[in-house]
This record gives C-alpha cells, sequence and structure tokens, in this order.
C-alpha cells in the first residue's frame, strides 16, 4: 500500500507537465479536425427541406444517391485524371529530381529554387495565368497564328488533357520533394560499386538506384494523387466543366447546389478513398514520416 | 615479373589543390603493394584514378597494357573494395556476391557454384538469405571481399578496408587477406594509414607525403633505410637528431649536434659540412654510465614505462629534447634520474638527408643569382 501511494505521489507531477505538454497541441487538434470531421460527417446523414435548410431528419438518402450513374461517372474521370498527372509526375520529376541530387555545382541551389519558388505565388494564380496563356485569344495561339503554323487559333482549353496539365503543374513539386530527398540520400559509392561490378549505367539504374529510391516515388505519389481529387479550381478553370473531379462535386454542392448534406456525404467518401490509399502505402512499406515533407 | 599496372607521370589536381604530384610507379603481377600515408595524401585519389572513378589531369596509368581513358569502370577487369564496403542494402548477402557475375551473364548454375565456393572460403556459408544490415562489421567485410573476388579480377584495389574493424578483427583479417591473395595470386593495391599494417602484409610499400611517393621498397628497406625524415618519423618509433657532418673518416661520419657530436655509418653521398638527420629505432639505442668514443651525448635518466616484453626509458638531453630507447624487460638499468651516456653502433643508425637545408640552399643561390 505504502509503495503504491508514493508511486501515485511521484507520478502525479509527470502527468501534469505531461497535460501542459500535449495538452495544447491536442485541444488544437480537437478544435479544428476532430469537431468539423464529426460535424462534417453528422451533416452527410442530414436532409433538407424545400427551402434548402438543413433539417434534422436522419436519412441514408444522401448516400444512396451518390451511386447514381452520372456521379460513378465522375468518380472514374477523377482516379483517371488522378493517375494520369501522377504517372506524367513521375515521368517529369525523376529525371529532375536526378539532376539536381547529384549536381554538385551552385546551378543545384537555382533549379532547387526554381522548384520552391512557384509556391510563393496563389496557385489560383497560376492557373489563370496558365488559362490565358492558352486561351483562344492567348499568347500561344497569337504565336502560332504569327508564325502560320495554322490558320485559325488551337482550342487547347477545356479538355481532360487541359485539366491534366494544370494539375501535373500545381502538382509537380510534390513529387519533386520527396524524389529529390531519397536520391540525395543514396550513397555515391554504391553506384561506384555497381560500375565497378561490371554493370552498365541503364542496368546500374534498374538494379540499385530504382529499388532504393522507390520510397521517394512512393510517397510523391501519394502526395500527388490524394490532392489531385480535390484541387477543384484547376478543373474548374482550366477544364470548364468538361472534366469535373470530386473534389468540383463538393465544391458546387457546398456553393450553387446549396445542398450541404450532399456534399458532406461526397466529402466523407473522399475522405474514406483516401484513408485506403494511405492504408495501401502503408502496406507496401511506405514510411508515414516521408509524408510529412 | 610483368608490370600489370603502370603509372607515369600522373599528377591530379582538383581546383587549387595538388593532390598527386608527377606519380610513377609500376605493380608487378601477383604483387602486394600498400599506399601508405596520413589522410589527405593522395593515396585515394591515386587508387579511385587506377579504378577509374576519377581521371588524371595529366599524365598516363595502364591497367594490363591499357590505357584506363579508353574503357568504362564497368568494362575493366579490376574490382575494388571499398572503405565503407557499398554493400547493397536491398540485396541479400547472396545477390550482393552473385552481382558482378550477373552482370557477365554468367549461367545460373554456374553462379551458384562459385557464390558458394566464395562464401566457403570467406567463412560466411549461411548467411546466403540475410540483408546486410543483419551482419556484423567483419562480415560485411568479408562480403565486400567475397564480391569483388568472385570476378577473378587481375587487380584488387582495396581501399582502407579493415579501416572500421576493431584490433583483434583486424589483425585476423590482416593475415587472412594476405592468405586469400597468395591463394588466388591477384594483384593487391592497398591503401592505409596504418604503418603496422602496412608492414605485415606487403610485398613492397609506397610512402606517400603531399602528393609524392617518398620512398617505394619493401617493408624491411622502408623500416631499416628510411629515404626521407618524413619516412623515418611515420614508420614505427625513432629518435631524429639534426646536425652537421664534421667528418668523415672509413665510411663513419662524426656530426656536431646541439648537445653533443654522435658517430653514424655514412654512405658515400654525403659530404663533409652537409646539414643531415640522424634516424636511430629506440630499440637500437643504448645507454652507458660512463663516455663511449665517438659520442658526446650527455644526458638524464627520466622516466621507465613497462610495457610488457620490453622496457621504454625515456632521457632528457640538456636542451630538454627527449629520447626514447628500448631496452628488454629484466636487464640491470641505471635509476631514475641518474646520468647516463646514450650511443649506438654507427651502422644502427640511418643518415638523412635534411631537405629543409636544400630548400635554405635552394634559397640562397637564387639569392646569390
Amino acid at each position: 500500500m505504502d509503495i503504491e501511494r508514493t508511486q501515485k505521489r511521484r507520478i502525479r507531477p509527470d502527468t501534469l507537465s505531461a497535460i501542459l505538454m500535449v495538452g495544447p497541441v491536442t485541444l488544437v487538434m480537437v478544435l479544428l479536425v476532430a469537431i468539423p470531421l464529426i460535424y462534417v460527417a453528422a451533416m452527410s446523414f442530414c436532409s433538407i427541406d424545400e427551402f434548402y435548410n438543413v433539417t434534422s431528419d436522419l436519412t441514408m438518402d444522401n448516400y444512396v444517391r451518390l451511386m447514381d450513374a452520372d456521379y460513378m461517372r465522375i468518380y472514374a474521370r477523377s482516379l483517371f485524371i488522378a493517375f494520369v498527372t501522377t504517372i506524367l509526375c513521375i515521368l517529369i520529376g525523376y529525371p529532375f529530381s536526378y539532376i539536381i541530387a547529384r549536381t554538385k555545382s551552385r546551378r543545384k541551389k537555382v533549379l532547387y529554387m526554381l522548384v520552391i519558388i512557384p509556391f510563393w505565388t496563389n496557385s489560383l494564380i497560376r492557373i489563370y495565368g496558365w488559362r490565358s496563356f492558352l486561351g483562344t485569344n492567348g499568347w500561344l495561339n497569337s504565336l502560332i497564328i504569327a508564325l502560320h503554323i495554322t490558320d485559325g487559333p488551337i482550342d487547347m482549353l477545356y479538355r481532360n488533357g487541359t485539366t491534366i496539365l494544370g494539375m501535373v503543374y500545381c502538382l509537380i513539386p510534390f513529387m519533386i520533394l520527396p524524389l529529390y530527398t531519397a536520391i540525395e540520400k543514396l550513397d555515391a559509392s554504391l553506384l561506384e560499386a555497381s560500375y565497378d561490378l561490371g554493370a552498365h549505367p541503364a542496368r546500374t539504374f534498374l538494379e540499385v538506384i530504382l529499388p532504393l529510391t522507390s520510397g521517394g516515388i512512393f510517397s510523391g505519389s501519394l502526395m500527388v494523387f490524394i490532392p489531385c481529387l480535390g484541387y477543384f479550381f484547376v478543373s474548374d478553370i482550366l477544364g470548364g466543366g468538361n472534366s469535373d473531379m470530386i473534389g468540383n462535386l463538393i465544391e458546387r454542392q457546398f456553393q450553387s447546389g446549396n445542398n450541404w448534406p450532399l456534399g458532406a456525404a461526397l466529402s466523407i467518401v473522399l475522405i474514406l478513398l483516401t484513408l485506403i490509399l494511405v492504408k495501401i502505402y502503408q502496406r507496401l512499406g511506405g514510411d508515414m514520416d516521408a509524408l510529412g515533407v | 615479373m610483368k608490370n600489370i599496372v603502370e603509372i607515369e607521370g600522373v599528377n591530379k589536381i582538383y581546383g587549387t589543390n595538388h593532390v598527386v604530384r608527377n606519380m610513377n610507379l609500376s605493380v608487378g603481377e601477383g604483387e602486394f603493394l600498400t599506399l601508405l600515408g596520413s589522410s589527405g595524401c593522395g593515396k585515394t585519389t591515386t587508387l579511385r584514378m587506377i579504378a577509374g572513378f576519377e581521371e588524371p589531369t595529366s599524365g598516363s596509368i595502364r591497367v594490363e597494357g591499357e590505357p584506363i581513358e579508353e574503357k568504362e569502370p564497368y568494362e575493366r577487369n579490376v574490382n575494388t573494395v571499398f572503405q565503407s564496403y557499398a554493400l547493397f542494402p536491398h540485396k541479400t548477402i547472396y545477390d550482393n556476391i552473385a552481382y558482378g557475375l550477373k552482370m557477365k551473364k554468367v549461367p545460373k548454375a554456374e553462379i551458384k557454384e562459385r557464390v558458394a565456393e566464395m562464401m566457403e572460403m570467406v567463412q560466411l556459408g549461411g548467411f546466403e538469405k540475410r540483408y546486410p544490415s543483419q551482419l556484423s562489421g567483419g562480415q560485411k567485410q568479408r562480403v565486400a571481399i567475397a564480391r569483388a573476388l568472385i570476378n577473378r579480377p587481375r587487380v584488387l584495389l582495396l581501399d582502407e578496408p579493415l579501416g572500421a574493424l576493431d584490433l583483434k578483427l583486424r589483425k585476423q583479417m590482416q593475415i587472412e587477406l594476405k592468405r586469400l591473395q597468395k591463394k588466388l595470386n591477384i594483384t593487391f593495391i592497398y591503401v592505409t594509414h596504418d604503418q603496422e599494417e602496412a608492414l605485415t602484409m606487403s610485398d613492397r610499400i609506397a610512402v606517400m607525403h603531399d602528393g609524392v611517393i617518398d620512398q617505394l621498397g619493401t617493408p624491411t628497406e622502408i623500416y631499416e633505410h628510411p629515404a626521407t625524415r618524413f619516412v623515418a618519423t611515420f614508420i614505427g618509433e625513432t629518435n631524429t637528431y639534426d646536425g652537421c657532418i664534421s667528418s668523415i673518416t672509413d665510411g663513419v661520419a662524426v656530426m656536431t649536434l646541439e648537445n653533443g657530436i654522435v658517430s653514424v655509418a655514412c654512405p658515400d653521398d654525403f659530404s663533409i659540412l652537409e646539414y643531415a638527420t640522424v634516424s636511430v629505432r629506440p630499440e637500437k639505442m643504448r645507454f652507458s654510465s660512463s663516455p663511449v668514443e665517438g659520442f658526446g651525448l650527455q644526458a638524464q635518466v627520466k622516466d621507465y614505462i613497462y610495457v610488457g616484453s620490453v622496457l621504454k626509458c625515456i632521457v632528457s638531453l640538456p636542451n630538454g629534447n627527449e629520447l626514447k630507447i628500448e631496452r628488454l624487460a629484466g636487464q640491470e638499468l641505471p635509476p631514475v634520474g641518474s646520468r647516463c651516456y646514450p650511443y649506438w653502433i654507427p651502422s644502427d643508425a640511418v643518415l638523412i638527408h635534411n631537405e629543409s637545408h636544400y630548400i635554405f640552399e635552394a634559397l640562397n643561390d637564387i639569392r646569390l643569382a
């Protein structure tokens, strides 16, 4: 009994300091993450009256409506666009990251800044920039006409391709940064050892470089794929309604559609989809810390 | 003996840093050659140039008679054991060792046989399915050696391969490496900063200092007849004295030092009034209780240090310089604090040209001209 009491007394100050240290973070997390999430989850089971006011009649209707074929087509398109975007980001990002990570000269900093600087400008503005660049009266078309390559302007906007272009443009830094970290960590003597043992550069890439940087490809892919599903403004501005994605559906329900419960149900579906992808990533041996770049 | 590696007039310059200066070196077939020197002396750079990872700024390197510029590292019959081992962390021990053969498209059955044989040779049987992270330092070292040797290279380059091992393991691996080298009759070019390791293993040693080979010779030559002051002090313990040759009679020079005169065996290329350095190993030093002919050093016994088989004696000269003298334990010795007369048999001491004196002379010539 005595021992137990002294132990309790000794534990108390520790518990207090633990609460003081962890408390504020927990409070912020509860207020800004947990409560809004519960609110959205609860909202997804609510219904609306004829004036579009949210009522507390609990229903599964919102989720049933999501099974609609039109919605299904948009989910499929979202996954398709996100998939193509991720593949393109790997194909463009890998060689670029490799060059930055392996360059020894001062150019390294310049190249790195080229990736970072666009981060400092609002991505919405940059996407509008692309629209005026690609539009029928845009710079690119003016140039093409001035050079007499075609007679009239080419219709470049409002296609799936334009949306993918915008997505790749916005999200490629999220691919390059984890790839850069992975390639930078690669021990140069491993490459020398591979050459020394008779492997050509291409063989060395497949046998040594690629397997040892696959972690970076994994985490980069996840960090491109997931935001891609939700970047509604890109498909809105560059896709012009022709390449709607899940993000657009959610945005529309909360704005013009004014059907918050349906928007909430869509959000929950997107969150679940994301969780499944993260789970797969973990199963494949992905490092969770690598996602915190 | 045919030369398998030939280095001619090689220089390597990084920016303003002249790392290897005008190097000439030939390595014979089946020879164990060590490049010995402190860090930054250019030994690793030399090895990397032979491996083909670095290009000489000027000069030529030929391996098996072929200039290295003509072949990429992955096309050559040379393998390297890296200082950090550089084992592939994502491959098993079996796949690590089989890597070189796989790249050469050797049939699978033969790979299996040769890997098994190699793993037996380095005493790693049963470790096939493990990953490098599951091995100890000594085991990783064996894998690195097996991975290089399995390709049956003509030349094996080893960059401080035992640097990360503890003393006992290092001694054991030194003997094993030497045994492997003899058995397989492969040329080893071995880089180390450990003089004892170099003396134990090598057929010849190239002592490097500031990008230059100070001396090239067998371990005995290097130890007993150091060519420069650096070699004398770098290899083993020694006592050095600077002084001026005052007379030469019958091949024995009498030198005047700050603290008195000494006698040294004198090769033909030294002359009267030349400034030179004498190097005497502690085990060749003697002391007497009365003055010895040809020696005028007087010293005081300061301390005895017992190190097992021998007793190290520290004596100090009037100017404060200390000398190390080694005696077999159990001999009768003067007590601490007493006066003694250090001496040696003239042929046990080595006379070395004083490089700083040459520089002084050169400067004088310039001034006169």
